[in-house]
């Protein structure tokens, strides 16, 4: 079938029109920015804000519709739908976070925020994959962005260290991902999903060494991106060099996008030879939660704190994995909790930000609850929600994983990650207590100056509380979503049912 | 018509939390406060008087669906066990509130009384819940206000303190809330039915082994937080820095729900290795009183010494839940009121020293009786109900446990005996310190009485205390029914352990033994 086809242009153009509006935008802010000094460019990121909300208005049109495009590369669905729109929202606050930021230190606007877009561009695509190709292509859109955006401070050696250190690592993950991609077609013949899925569903296939090779290299490259250890050593230097939008958005949106990946090939394309991987993602989400947690702990920069915090929600989400397909909802529905959860502690993280590096130690949250009470509040309720304190969305979500790995009786897993969150829930109390209990720290500059900041802060504060409070809804969506993806690639076995 | 009454109980601080955030000038923050305190402790005054003293089920209830997904409700209701431990936290939040506002709280008052006004929707909604869910999310977030109170307007190491008390009480609540999750996992495997509702939980039929896992996790996060000897080493520590109006809530209120914890969840839900962890649990109680008031004796630091014999009145407690019978039972309830009066009242009276004398230690006082005459008249009374004379409170709470204990274990109630003479022994001796001898500090010369707001917190206290010894029996008998019913589950248990007792080996050894609850009463016996 080709695109060409004037019948088909409907069919094909429709479902993906949100990546067309997106990759339109990219292109017209890196040529509109050419005439735009490093200083001045709000105006690019409130165009590229504008052209997301586009994309997001479109993608909630074509919500509840289901369809394939381009031979069956592309998958829309409601599984693509829940992420595209929480990685737009990820965008969205990005951009927010961006506005003064990029213009203060001097990032060139037109390259930054199209390189933006162009990762949410790579990012939705592998939400919507549906085959291996395009998830490595959207991988690679993805990440070679990111790699670019985090050493956007040419002048800054942390800056610089952070692309490097992560493209390295990052190639040779793509590496195993791809050779795993390779093996897994040479064992089953397909490189789509709902075909493996077949193929593998016949259960002739088991033990076939080509694809157990295939799919712990593939489960090595998909690591890397979650940052689960022992493939995380990327993550904290470049949490921690990379500009603070850039980093927000690396621990939300790039998760997301990893994460929407990795459910579909193991949840949905080899969800039937689960006895084989999902005994190796126990051993990994426990070692990467405890990990995660003990080593945040003994951080004193805040960023290299959310960095292995963020790491140790990627193990909750991957016991989330292990406990196999009926814990999928559950996945979705942290992941959508824990967005605006980081992006609201990122956010706050910038508002205490001068010049690059000022604020960014724990220390410097000091005697915050006195100066800026609704600050320190905002950031109060991320780190409590991160903490998995009730009613908050963090708590939850944890309950929701916790809840249905132990229907599958994985208690001993389950325990593990409960004394996890009491050791989180002492370096996330640490920073309560800078805030409320100590004196000292860095003055918050002309925060009123900053209303796109101060939005993002206050909107992901309102939706920590609300999807903890109320989460009937968003728990009915990613039900949905997950399920509909399950169906997508021609999944329809009785254990499914919801 | 009573529908959202109890929402209306708990919610009322909430709201009144966030309209005190709204307010700047430090004299309307307190007086909006105290007000805002009030209008609970008026419902739950009219709450008292709607409440039927015949019925043993739960009263006044509200049941809405909230996360239909999961099964959970907000189910809220009240019975005898939870009536008088929410007059008693209506009661203290206001009258810590009222002492407060007189110059105890030197900075952020706003926050100060946000954090109160949370706390006691937390420590309400815990009493009140039905539903496994709510409560575990009122039982975590009770313990974000008092972790701040303790934090910021703390004495001394504070800050450990306020770290020590989250982290002690969080591991036990999540290994907690991994059996509430198993348990639900377990209706739904017996009634196809995902479901928090209380009710139907006392109903999942389990294995040994599984109840007696279950039992061990929920008796953990309730022991820490009762506390029990050996989980309450955070207790001296929380107390001693805390600020008054936090340990007043702290041993006033939150160590019940530990001890409610027990009578509400852990016993009924799993009554079978509740009557086999008699011993162990009538032993770890013995131990605590005893601990507890040989501890509080050597105490240089008053508040150090009150938070010590906190540990041996909650012992007292844990005895007579543990007799498992209503005589136990009531009289364990009775004392948890009778610790949240008399113990409240006594770090009232040790705030209102501090905010003289900014010290606490004994050595510092003596012979205040004749500089500070109604402030020391006060202090005895106190101190007498929390000894437990007869005609005030303490003795009736006491007497009946003792009662339990003796009709279960009979050496429990001879090692109790020993903990009150103890109990005696530190408290008249630590009065005799500070108040009589000479004048050794010349700043005790020119130390001033209590003022007016002062007497006005106390009056309560005192009144409470002389009432509730003297008149015991509208409280025992609207606490009862529901002991009792609570109770027959635990009976039904009992008769059932008995019964698979019969044919082992060592009841045909000895057929003298006629009911398994003697047992080790002639084993003490034969000792």
């Amino acid at each position: 079938m080709s695109p060409f086809n004037l019948a088909a242009i409907n069919f094909v153009w429709l479902p993906i029109l949100p990546l067309v509006v997106i990759t339109v935008a990219a292109m017209v802010v890196l040529l509109a920015g050419v005439r735009v000094d490093d200083g001045e460019s709000e105006g690019l990121g409130l165009l590229t804000l504008a052209s997301l909300a586009v994309a997001f208005v479109f993608t909630l049109g074509i919500l509840g519709q289901y369809g394939v495009a381009f031979a069956g590369a592309i998958s829309i669905d409601s599984f693509s739908a829940f992420f595209d729109l929480v990685i737009l929202i990820a965008a969205m606050f990005t951009v927010m976070m961006s506005l003064d930021y990029a213009a203060e230190n001097r990032i060139p606007g037109a390259e930054y925020y199209s390189l933006l877009l162009f990762s949410v561009l790579g990012m939705m695509l592998m939400a919507a994959a549906g085959d291996l190709i395009v998830i490595f292509l959207g991988l690679e859109t993805m990440s070679i962005t990111v790699y670019v955006l985090a050493g956007i401070m040419r002048r800054n050696a942390k800056s610089n260290e952070a692309a490097i250190k992560y493209f390295l690592l990052g190639a040779f993950s793509t590496g195993f991902l791809l050779y795993g991609i390779a093996l897994v077609y040479g064992a089953t013949g397909t490189i789509k999903l709902g075909p493996i899925h077949d193929a593998l569903a016949s259960g002739a296939m088991g033990s076939n060494p080509l694809l157990l090779l295939g799919i712990g290299m593939m489960l090595i490259g998909f690591g890397f991106k979650v940052a689960a250890v022992p493939f995380h050593m990327w993550a904290p230097d470049v949490y921690e060099g990379a500009p603070t939008p850039v980093t927000a958005f690396m621990a939300v949106g790039v998760k997301l996008a990893a994460f929407a990946a990795f459910i579909r090939v193991f949840m949905v394309g080899f969800v039937s030879v689960g006895a084989q991987w999902q005994t190796v993602l126990w051993v990994v989400a426990a070692l990467t939660m405890t990990g995660g947690n003990l080593i945040a702990v003994v951080q004193t920069n805040i960023k290299r704190m959310l960095a292995y915090s963020a790491i140790a929600h990627a193990g909750y989400l991957l016991l989330g994995m292990a406990a196999g397909v009926r814990s999928g909802p559950a996945i979705l529905y942290y992941l959508l909790g824990y967005a605006f959860t980081n992006l609201g502690a990122f956010s706050v993280v910038i508002a205490l930000e001068r010049r690059g590096e000022v604020g960014n130690q724990i220390s410097d949250f000091r005697g915050l609850a006195a100066r800026q009470p609704l600050l320190a509040g905002a950031m109060a309720i991320f780190l409590l929600s991160l903490a998995g304190v009730p009613p908050l969305a963090g708590f939850v979500g944890k309950f929701y994983i916790f809840s249905e790995a132990l229907h599958q009786g994985y208690v001993g897993l389950v325990i593990i990650a409960v004394l996890n969150s009491v050791i989180s829930a002492y370096y996330y109390f640490y920073v309560l207590v800078a805030m409320y209990m100590q004196e000292g720290g860095v003055e918050v500059e002309r925060l009123s100056a900053r209303p796109a900041l101060v939005a993002a802060i206050g909107l992901a504060a309102l939706a920590t509380i609300l999807i903890g409070v109320y989460p009937q809804p968003y728990i009915a969506s990613a039900a949905n979503a997950f399920y509909s993806a399950s169906g997508a690639a021609g999944v329809r076995s009785a254990a499914l049912e919801p | 018509m009573n529908g959202g009454l109890l929402t209306a109980l708990i919610f009322l601080p909430l709201i009144g939390a966030l309209f005190i955030l709204m307010q700047s000038e430090e004299r309307a923050i307190w007086n909006s406060a105290f007000i805002f305190s009030l209008l609970p402790l008026a419902l739950s005054f009219y709450v008292l008087a709607q409440f039927n003293p015949h019925v043993a089920e739960y009263q006044l209830a509200e049941q809405y669906d909230w996360i239909p997904a999961f099964g959970i409700t907000y189910h809220i209701g009240i019975d005898g066990i939870s009536l008088f431990l929410v007059l008693l936290t209506t009661i203290l939040i206001t009258l810590s509130l009222l002492y407060s506002g007189g110059g105890d709280i030197e900075k952020r008052p706003r926050e100060f009384c946000f954090f109160m006004l949370v706390l006691e929707t937390g420590l309400l909604g815990a009493l009140l819940s039905v539903d496994l869910f709510l409560f575990y999310i009122f039982w975590e977030v009770m313990l974000i206000p008092m972790y701040f109170l303790i934090g910021i307007w703390g004495h001394g190491r504070k800050i450990y303190a306020a770290v020590k008390f989250v982290l002690f009480t969080m591991v036990g609540s999540l290994l907690m809330l991994v059996a509430i999750l198993y348990l639900v996992h377990q209706a739904h495997v017996h009634f196809n039915r995902t479901s928090f509702d209380l009710p139907l939980l006392y109903q999942v039929p389990l294995t040994v082994t599984e109840s007696r896992w279950l039992f061990a996790a929920f008796a953990l996060a309730f022991a820490i937080k009762v506390p029990m000897w050996p989980v309450h080493t955070w207790l001296p520590d929380a107390h001693t820095n805390a600020p008054t109006a936090g340990s007043v809530i702290l041993a006033g209120v939150m160590l019940k729900m530990g001890t409610y914890g027990f009578l509400r969840f852990a016993i009924p839900l799993f009554p079978t290795v509740a009557v086999e962890a008699i011993p162990l649990f009538m032993a770890l109680a013995i131990i605590g009183i005893i601990y507890g008031a040989l501890v509080a004796m050597v105490q240089p630091d008053l508040k150090r010494l009150i938070a010590y014999s906190s540990v041996s009145h909650l012992g007292f407690v844990m005895l007579g839940i543990f007799a498992l019978n209503p005589e136990g039972i009531d009289g364990a309830i009775y004392q948890m009121l009778n610790h949240g009066v008399s113990t409240g009242g006594l770090f009232l009276l040790v705030g209102m020293l501090y905010m003289r004398r900014h010290t606490r230690e004994i050595s510092e006082f003596g012979g205040l009786w004749k500089r500070v005459p109604v402030y020391a008249a006060i202090f005895m009374v106190v101190m007498l109900s929390s000894i437990g004379l007869p005609g005030l409170n303490g003795f009736v709470g006491e007497f009946l446990i003792m009662l339990g204990a003796f009709l279960r274990i009979r050496l429990a109630a001879v090692f109790a005996v020993l903990g009150v003479i103890l109990g005696a022994l530190y408290m008249l001796w630590t009065y005799e310190r500070v108040m009589f001898g000479p004048i050794t500090r010349a700043v005790n010369e020119t130390i001033r009485d209590l003022t007016g707001r002062e007497i006005a917190v106390m009056v309560p206290v005192i009144a409470l205390m002389l009432l509730m010894g003297l008149f015991p029996r509208p409280l025992i008998s609207r606490i009862e029914p529901s002991v009792t019913a609570m109770l027959a589950r635990v009976n039904v248990a009992q008769a059932r352990l008995e019964h698979e007792r019969q044919p082992n080996r060592l009841a045909a050894l000895l057929p003298a033994r006629h009911t398994p609850n003697r047992e080790p009463e002639m084993a003490a016996a034969a000792r």
